[in-house]
């Protein structure tokens, strides 16, 4: 806009000439403040993964060199850590891209009501996660008030304790929760851009149910699998409000996930040079999986 | 793919069946909000439907504080977002050269970037310049975090506006500025809507950076909401509404935009 081209000193374009446009001006603003939003605490955060550094213990400072990652690799917690990130990330795609699947299937099919049905379905990917997890662990998982408890006692099971007893599944439960709905979204367009034709003449072929899914809905549907997929990991591998407001990790380190880990580590303890080492992986794995989702984004993108 | 009556009949009580099971939690939520305090624990459809909860929430003045903040760093964010995204994108759109393509993809990857990953130094920044627990500071947060997402929409709305009519602006002797927005703004308005609202929703329900950067001044529904889960916060039908005044406006919005929303979610990737 033409503020921003004088702020920056350089002239419009001329008016009737298009071909001679000068976009640098216009985009240069966003690319900016992006590249210092990345670089700046990305390479504060490698700086002070090198460092001894504590907020509360002035006298612990200095270069610490790769001790930080050495104390993170020998420490029973962060492997701990590790594992409970890729048993959520790993289960939550598996239940939200089956069920998702399944759903947007069903969802397709024409039937009484089912516009409002979907919205009703998708409903839980707008709640916000402290909501979500509250309503959860209070109104629905609570031994004694919750509704599950009420619907055990009433077929004479004893209630469960969820997150005592099983506290990695009621996460899983709550986060797929959320995430069913997306996976349904994304899938059901998905779903909406197959060709019908090809369906009817597979049934005219006599293929049944089950084989018009499995030859012809999931083919087309892999594409959108891969990018539900991508995109779920990137926000389930730093799950955190879900487990902030439920278990705070516990019991024990039962529900620690990295993104807990290095919250713990960096605002409970103050260790700031043990949780930006927990950081630069959190970075690395993350980045892993980027890859894969831009190269495929790439892939279908015109410009 | 059925065609039988039965089929159909299946189908629809598995459809519904579904649908009711998923929003059965936030049904189940709003029905608790109208129980007195006494009947919330007792998970029972039997009760006495009251407001009272909704006035003691609403009576306390930090709940509307807590609600102003969402509001005014949703819409912050939002269009702090956008006056950078607009240009961006206007030009990318229109005006296309060999390098749009990395730089879109690029703007993505900055989106692959883990919160956590950056937690330590951001808040490190925040504390010295004395951001901690401001709207400022979650208002830049917010928009930095969804400017990817908001250029890519826009992005892919622009390239729907025929470029003749630009054009013929452009020879007509409008220059950049009015080209922008007496052109291409009012006919890309309802892209720029639902990429706005999508932006609403995100920073409506971010708790990641809202949790860790607030505490009482500055801080959002979502913070508020988790203040409930310590144990002398224990007070279901207060929770239940004061989140379904959170939640309700967030869901209808969702509701309008979800078309708009696959969009921006997957970059486009899915049609």
């Amino acid at each position: 806009m033409a503020s921003v081209t004088t702020v920056l000193g350089v002239p419009p374009a001329p008016a009737t000439r298009g071909r001679r446009f000068n976009g640098l001006p216009f985009v240069a603003p966003s690319v900016t403040i992006l590249l210092l939003w990345m670089i700046v605490p990305l390479a504060m955060t490698l700086w002070f993964s090198a460092q001894r550094y504590n907020l509360l213990d002035p006298s612990v400072a200095g270069l610490a060199g790769l001790d930080n990652y050495r104390f993170l690799v020998t420490d029973p917690d962060f492997w701990a850590s590790l594992v409970n990130t890729l048993v959520l990330v790993g289960s939550v795609l598996v239940i939200t891209v089956v069920a998702g699947t399944l759903l947007a299937v069903l969802f397709d099919q024409p039937f009484p009501g089912r516009d409002v049905a979907r919205l009703l379905a998708i409903s839980p990917f707008f709640v916000m996660p402290t909501v979500a997890a509250l309503v959860w662990k209070n109104l629905l998982m609570h031994p004694i008030y919750g509704v599950f408890g009420a619907v055990a006692r009433a077929v004479g099971l004893p209630a469960v304790d969820w997150f005592a007893q099983f506290p990695m599944v009621s996460v899983i439960a709550i986060v797929s929760w959320e995430w069913i709905p997306f996976a349904l979204l994304i899938l059901l367009t998905a779903v909406q851009s197959l060709d019908r034709e090809q369906l009817e003449a597979a049934r005219m072929d006599g293929a049944g149910l089950i084989s018009q899914f499995v030859f012809i809905v999931l083919p087309h549907l892999s594409r959108a699998i891969s990018v539900v997929v991508m995109i779920e990991t990137i926000f389930l591998l730093t799950i955190f409000a879900e487990i902030f407001v439920t278990t705070s990790g516990g019991p024990g380190n039962a529900t620690t996930n990295l993104a807990f880990l290095i919250y713990a580590r960096a605002l409970l303890q103050f260790d700031v040079g043990g949780a930006s080492a927990g950081g630069v992986v959190a970075v690395v794995l993350a980045n892993v999986v980027a890859f894969f989702l831009v190269r495929s984004i790439a892939r279908r993108l015109e410009v | 793919m059925t065609g039988s009556l039965a089929g159909r009949v299946a189908v629809t009580v598995a459809g519904w069946a579904i649908a009711l099971l998923l929003f059965f939690p936030i049904g189940w939520m709003v029905l608790t909000s109208f129980k007195s305090e006494t009947a919330a624990i007792v998970p029972s459809l039997a009760f006495a439907p009251t407001t009272e909860s909704y006035a003691e929430v609403q009576s306390r003045a930090d709940y509307l504080a807590f609600a102003l903040n969402s509001v005014l760093i949703s819409l912050g964010g939002t269009l702090l977002s956008l006056a950078f995204a607009v240009p961006a994108a206007y030009a990318m759109a229109f005006h296309p050269t060999t390098r749009t393509r990395g730089t879109l993809l690029w703007m993505l990857s900055t989106k692959m970037l883990p919160s956590v990953g950056v937690l330590v130094p951001i808040y490190l920044l925040f504390r010295d310049l004395g951001l901690l627990d401001t709207r400022t500071g979650l208002v830049v947060i917010y928009a930095l975090m969804n400017l990817p997402i908001v250029v890519w929409m826009l992005f892919t709305f622009f390239k729907e506006v025929p470029n003749d009519i630009l054009e013929a602006g452009r020879m007509d002797g409008a220059r950049t500025g009015s080209e922008v927005w007496y052109l291409l703004l009012p006919l890309a308005l309802p892209g720029i809507a639902s990429t706005g609202l999508l932006s609403v929703i995100l920073c409506w329900n971010e708790a990641f950076w809202s949790l860790n950067l607030t505490s009482s001044a500055a801080a959002p529904l979502t913070t508020f909401i988790a203040s409930f889960s310590s144990p002398q916060g224990l007070f279901f039908a207060k929770l239940s509404a004061a989140s379904t005044v959170a939640v309700a406006p967030i869901l209808v919005f969702g509701w309008l935009s979800q078309r708009q929303l696959v969009r921006g979610l997957t970059f486009g990737a899915v049609k």
